[in-house]
């Protein structure tokens, strides 16, 4: 089994990701972005655990899917109550918090 | 330090009466502490006790001479010990009174002629506010200026020396409220701080030179001390002289010091502090026998003093100020006598005692005129008063016959034997002193004339009178000193054998004769005196100060631009100095660290504005701070 | 007996009573607690016997951090009993002097004291301290209360001059914290385990180089404490803005760490790299000393030129020190005792007339005398204590500075020696501006004499002034042994007299 095609994908969907978080700026859209990142990441952890042999890499995607699952709870939270007093999803227009 | 052991041994402690030597000190100093620390309480009775402490002391001085005379020559000096008070490794200082000759004559001296000044000024204080503080000041001076003439040791009488410049200090600004006279005690406080250097200077070369600093030690360590040594310490010596004696450059300060109460001027300032830089000069003949350099200083030193306070003397309107100059100008013959060598320690002490009689007479005779004038010194308001002041007139007239040194009078005696010695000296520094007794003459004159003859010039309302006896008294004692003090002290005193002891005698052979000298001296005076009659007493005194005057009289009248000189030189560029120091130190040094603190936070107020709000734009400095990172990582790994 | 400890512990006691007490009581807690500390050190004086061969008395070890070899030690020699003398005598008088001064503060009553005590504390435990780390850790321990007492109950500008105060001494002691750790190293390279022991570092071996790097790092903080031009700018600042209770501790007792240092630190444990630097250093002084009173000369402000006065002093102590003769020394150390209690009369007496007049600019006040005699004697005291009068303690021991400097470096001692006329100018220049004249409405209207507890607060420090200039021998005596053993490391014996080596 090649290496190359996933870890290339993974690289691929990282990449669409952190694009996708640099330039769009509805929140939503971010956030989904950041998720791919995060799976992208955990495409590569797996692959690599089928090529080692060990599992350490899939605990590692457990744990990354974990985290993502609580972020997107708190992060949609977030989201949500900022929709609601601004009536705005663009995350440049939440930037109260600077100098 | 060794050196120091053993010749402690040369002089026998004291045993018996003069053991009590310290009581001299005690007693007024204990006066002092009363009258300061007792506040208000004492104001009654305190001046009292302040004139029963000076008495005192001078009873125990005259004890103290009693029993001396009661002892052999070779064992007149003592030391008494009283305490340790500095012992560092080598430096071994202790608190010990130097009871010989020459202190015993300073003792009477300043006991004798300080009791009639505390008399004195029962009186003339009667009437001040502040009259107990004035006599505690009085009593301290009294304490510091034994602790001076009493000393073993050069750092005993620095303290002494200090301390008569903090009673003089006090003394001369004793009307606070006058702003003149504050300048005034600073001014002589600073100028005594300039001489102060040059002996603190002189301890330090004897410790480091010589390893001791006793009169004793340094004496007899002296002859082994090389003279490129003992000029340095002569020399410091004499900068010391210069400041507490108001010689050139640093006279400018006696001057001023007239603004203190009179009684002041006729004790510290003319009796007795002002002398103590010729008292320091022969306290050291060890060093100067041996350092013809230094004695060579010590005499241009004084001989410029004594033209430069004769001169100021001539042009003075202020009876105190005037009075001043010749103060200066006495001292320089005093001091001028000191550097003539062992041919002339004698007659300068000798002319300090009589000096201290006629000059305290007349300046307590000025006192007393001022008393009756409403305070005014200037002397074109005086005139005629001998008839109006009998006593006053009197008594001055006796002290000025005797400054000029007419004879018998007391001045006659000392000043001539200083005239010839310097005549044996060098013919130049004996024509210098020999013209300063006619200028004496003639600006002793004007100041007699101005005062007691001519006519009444008197400002409208001003009623001369004698004054009360208290003051009175204590003028005739003096008077006595002024005609009778140099013949007691040549015919009965001995003084030469009597101070030959401590400071060593030698004729001088190669003056000429006073066969010859002395009627020219006399005639030179009586020259001077005549010049001085003939203009102030015979011609009318304008009330006024003319104006329109050569430049000599200007200068005169100007100190010989003495203060101008400090002015110039020493005052402004320290004004500036602290100025432009003041303003680096706020602009450069803290400047430079308040700078730093500065910049910190401007750079870190640029650096803010990174912390935009835009969660994009930190999203994009992470991902260039990772991609960084995984770069480094791969190139660490790679090489 | 643990005298120091208890020296240590007792102010802290005594300081969470005061706190406990509350405002009410305080003061009375706070001045009783300082009297019994002053108390204990006396008692731990008389049991000192400065005749004995080991360099410190009263010492006691526990171990502390046994990892790094850090542990709380203690003891004293000659110079740190006369300081910590001084150091508890001085407390007991700026609280009884300085009793109202703390009510205008944005601090309380109780906090105040109870600062007081922590210092005092810290005072003791500085000079006490013989294992290297601790006395780092009091060295800027002390900065704490200090910073507060500054900050909450100084003058106008007070946060300015505590924080300036602070980052200076912070920045001091971290070049000494990375000077510290190098000895440590040091210690481990040679000894195989690291410590912090006073003793058995001045034992090390160093490599010249090394040597000197340490030197200059342990002279910064040093220097910067004591306070030397040009690192001198945080005094006059935080002097003038401090209350003068807390500026004369400041003054008095805080920058005489630096100069303690000197002689503990530097001295022993880098006593090559200390003859090496002296020339530097003695030029640093004489910069300091006329620096010092020129801009003294300039001040309009009273308490600044207080503190400009002391920079002035600090350097006739730090030339003393690096004289490296006998009397240099024992002056110096001397010194710092005179020094702490002519600053401590100078600040006070100031103190009491700036309350009264509400103003701490010399043009402000004039004519004193008329109106408070018995406060400008005083003052004129306490100024001719600071200007070396003889017969006075300060006397003493400047002269033996500058006669032990002469026989080591006679030029240098003759410029030194100017500067007693310019410290007569400084005083008297002020003396008379704020004392003589006549008194104008505001002073006639607010500037009362002294009160009868500013007088028993003021006399005892006049009466120690004037005592110890006639017979200072009563410290010399518990000095000088341990300036002869601080000689006996550095290796330098006392020049002869010219005299002796020409006749034997």
């Amino acid at each position: 089994m090649s290496m190359n095609a996933y870890v290339t994908l993974s690289a691929v969907l990282f990449s669409i990701g952190a694009i996708g978080v640099l330039t769009r700026r509805n929140a939503i859209v971010a956030f989904m972005s950041v998720e791919m990142m995060l799976n992208a990441a955990n495409l590569a952890f797996v692959a690599f655990a089928k090529v080692n042999g060990d599992l350490t890499g899939q605990v590692v995607a457990f744990f990354v899917m974990v985290v993502a699952a609580a972020e997107v709870v708190v992060g949609l939270a977030i989201i949500m109550t900022i929709f609601r007093s601004r009536h705005s999803a663009s995350i440049d227009d939440a930037n109260l918090l600077k100098y | 330090m060794q050196i120091h052991m053993q010749e402690a041994a040369s002089l026998a402690q004291a045993s018996g009466v003069s053991s009590l030597a310290w009581l001299v000190i005690a007693l007024p100093l204990a006066g002092a502490a009363i009258l300061l620390l007792g506040g208000r309480r004492t104001n009654a009775w305190g001046h009292y006790l302040a004139v029963l402490m000076a008495v005192g002391s001078f009873v125990v001085g005259v004890l103290l001479l009693t029993d001396m005379l009661g002892k052999p020559v070779a064992d007149r000096g003592v030391i008494i010990p009283l305490w340790d008070w500095i012992a560092v490794a080598g430096f071994h200082v202790p608190v010990a009174l130097q009871l010989d000759q020459l202190s015993i004559s300073f003792v009477l001296l300043i006991t004798g002629v300080g009791s009639l000044i505390h008399i004195y000024s029962l009186g003339y204080m009667e009437h001040d506010p502040d009259r107990r503080r004035f006599f505690a000041y009085l009593n301290f001076f009294f304490a510091a200026m034994l602790t001076l003439v009493l000393a073993d040791n050069y750092l005993l009488l620095y303290v002494g020396w200090e301390g008569v410049g903090l009673a003089s200090y006090l003394l001369i600004g004793f009307w606070q409220y006058k702003p003149s006279a504050a300048t005034a005690a600073k001014k002589a406080f600073i100028a005594n701080r300039v001489g102060d250097v040059g002996l603190s200077l002189a301890v330090m070369l004897m410790f480091a030179v010589i390893g001791s600093v006793t009169f004793e030690g340094v004496a007899k360590a002296a002859p082994a001390v090389s003279e490129h040594w003992l000029t340095l310490i002569g020399l410091a010596l004499l900068l010391a002289a210069c400041g507490k004696s108001a010689q050139f450059p640093l006279q400018s300060w006696l001057l001023d010091a007239m603004e203190g109460p009179t009684p002041v001027s006729a004790l510290i300032h003319a009796a007795t502090m002002v002398t103590a830089g010729v008292y320091l000069i022969a306290r050291s003949h060890a060093i100067f026998d041996l350092a013809p350099n230094a004695r060579l200083a010590v005499v241009i030193i004084g001989g410029i003093t004594l033209m430069m306070g004769a001169v100021i003397g001539t042009a003075k309107d202020d009876i105190k100020k005037a009075l001043a100059g010749s103060t200066m100008s006495q001292i320089g013959y005093m001091v001028l006598g000191a550097g003539l060598g062992p041919v002339g320690y004698v007659f300068a002490l000798f002319h300090l005692i009589t000096h201290g009689f006629f000059k305290a007479g007349m300046f307590l005779g000025a006192g007393s005129v001022m008393h009756g004038m409403h305070d005014n010194v200037n002397m074109r308001r005086y005139g005629a008063l001998r008839t109006s002041m009998v006593v006053t007139y009197a008594t001055f007239g006796l002290g000025y016959l005797a400054i000029l040194g007419i004879p018998p009078f007391a001045g006659f005696w000392s000043k001539d034997e200083i005239i010839k010695a310097a005549f044996g000296q060098n013919t130049f520094v004996g024509l210098v002193t020999l013209i300063g007794a006619a200028v004496t003459a003639f600006y002793m004159t004007r100041l007699m004339a101005m005062t007691f003859f001519g006519t009444a010039r008197w400002e409208d309302g001003v009623h001369p009178h004698e004054s009360p006896a208290t003051m009175t008294v204590p003028m005739v004692i003096l008077a006595f000193g002024s005609v009778f003090g140099g013949m007691a002290l040549v015919f009965v005193g001995n003084i030469q054998s009597w101070l030959e002891p401590v400071v060593g005698f030698q004729e001088t052979t190669t003056a000429p004769s006073s066969a010859v000298l002395m009627p020219t001296t006399i005639l030179l005076v009586l020259v001077g005196a005549w010049i001085g009659f003939r203009k102030y007493a015979m011609q009318a005194v304008p009330v006024e100060a003319p104006a329109n005057v050569s430049w000599a009289t200007v200068a005169a009248r100007k100190d010989l631009y003495g203060d101008a000189f400090n002015e110039t030189v020493l005052m402004r560029p320290g004004q500036w100095l602290t100025r432009t120091l003041v303003y680096l130190d706020r602009r450069v040094v803290d400047g430079a660290v308040n700078g730093t603190a500065g910049l910190v936070g401007v750079l870190a107020s640029a650096l803010r504005r990174i912390q935009n709000g835009f969660a994009r734009s930190y999203a994009l400095t992470m991902l260039i701070g990772a991609a960084i990172l995984v770069a480094v990582a791969m190139l660490v790994r790679m090489s | 007996m643990a005298w120091l400890t208890l020296l240590i512990v007792l102010p802290l006691v005594g300081a969470a009573i005061a706190w406990f007490a509350g405002d009410g009581l305080a003061r009375q807690v706070g001045f009783v607690v300082a009297l019994v500390t002053l108390g204990v050190s006396i008692a731990m004086a008389l049991a000192y016997a400065p005749n004995s061969t080991a360099f410190l008395q009263f010492t006691e070890h526990v171990d502390w951090i046994k990892a790094f070899g850090a542990s709380y030690s203690v003891g004293v020699d000659g110079i740190a009993l006369v300081l910590i003398l001084m150091s508890t005598a001085l407390v007991p008088v700026t609280m009884l002097a300085g009793w109202h001064e703390m009510e205008g503060g944005s601090g309380s009553i109780r906090g105040y004291v109870a600062l007081t005590l922590i210092l005092e504390s810290m005072m003791v435990g500085v000079f006490a301290a013989t294992d290297v780390f601790l006395f780092y850790v009091f060295f800027e321990a002390i900065l704490i209360p200090m910073y507060f007492l500054i900050g909450r109950y100084g003058g106008a500008k007070r946060q300015y001059a505590s924080i300036k105060f602070l980052l200076y001494s912070l920045l001091g002691g971290l070049i000494m914290l990375a000077a510290l750790i190098g000895l440590w190293v040091q210690a481990k390279q040679q000894l195989g385990h690291g410590t912090f022991d006073w003793a058995t570092l001045s034992q090390l071996h160093l490599d010249p180089t090394t040597e000197k790097w340490l030197w200059v790092g342990f002279f910064i903080a040093f220097a910067v404490k004591a306070p030397l031009v040009p690192v001198h700018t945080w005094l006059p600042d935080a002097a003038a803005e401090a209350t003068p209770g807390s500026a004369t501790l400041m003054v008095g007792v805080l920058d005489k760490i630096g100069t303690f240092g000197m002689f503990r630190y530097l001295l022993v444990l880098f006593p090559a790299a200390s003859l090496w630097a002296t020339p530097v250093v003695i030029i640093l002084s004489i910069v300091s000393i006329f620096y010092g009173a020129l801009l003294a000369i300039g001040q309009s402000d009273i308490k600044r030129l207080i503190a400009y006065t002391s920079v002035s002093h600090f350097g006739f102590i730090t030339l003393g020190i690096f004289a490296f003769t006998s009397q240099s020394q024992s002056g110096a150390a001397l010194y710092m005792v005179n020094h702490g209690f002519s600053t401590a009369a100078l600040f006070l007496v100031a103190g009491f007339l700036i309350s009264r007049r509400g103003s701490r600019f010399i043009e402000d006040f004039g004519g004193v005398n008329k109106v408070a005699p018995l406060l400008t004697g005083a003052f004129l005291l306490a100024g001719l204590s600071s200007l070396a009068l003889p017969g006075m303690s300060s006397f003493v021991s400047e002269f033996l500075v500058l006669v032990g400097t002469f026989t080591r470096y006679p030029s240098e001692a003759v410029i030194a020696t100017f500067g007693i006329v310019l410290a007569a100018l400084y005083i008297l220049l002020m003396y008379q501006r704020s004392m003589t004249g006549m008194p104008g409405e505001t002073v006639r209207e607010r500037v009362t004499e002294m009160n009868r507890r500013e007088i028993v607060a003021i006399a005892p420090v006049l009466a120690i002034i004037i005592a110890l200039g006639f017979v200072p021998q009563v410290l010399l005596n518990v000095i000088n042994p341990t300036i002869d053993k601080t000689m006996h490391v550095v290796a330098v014996a006392d020049p002869k007299p010219a005299l002796e080596g020409t006749n034997s």
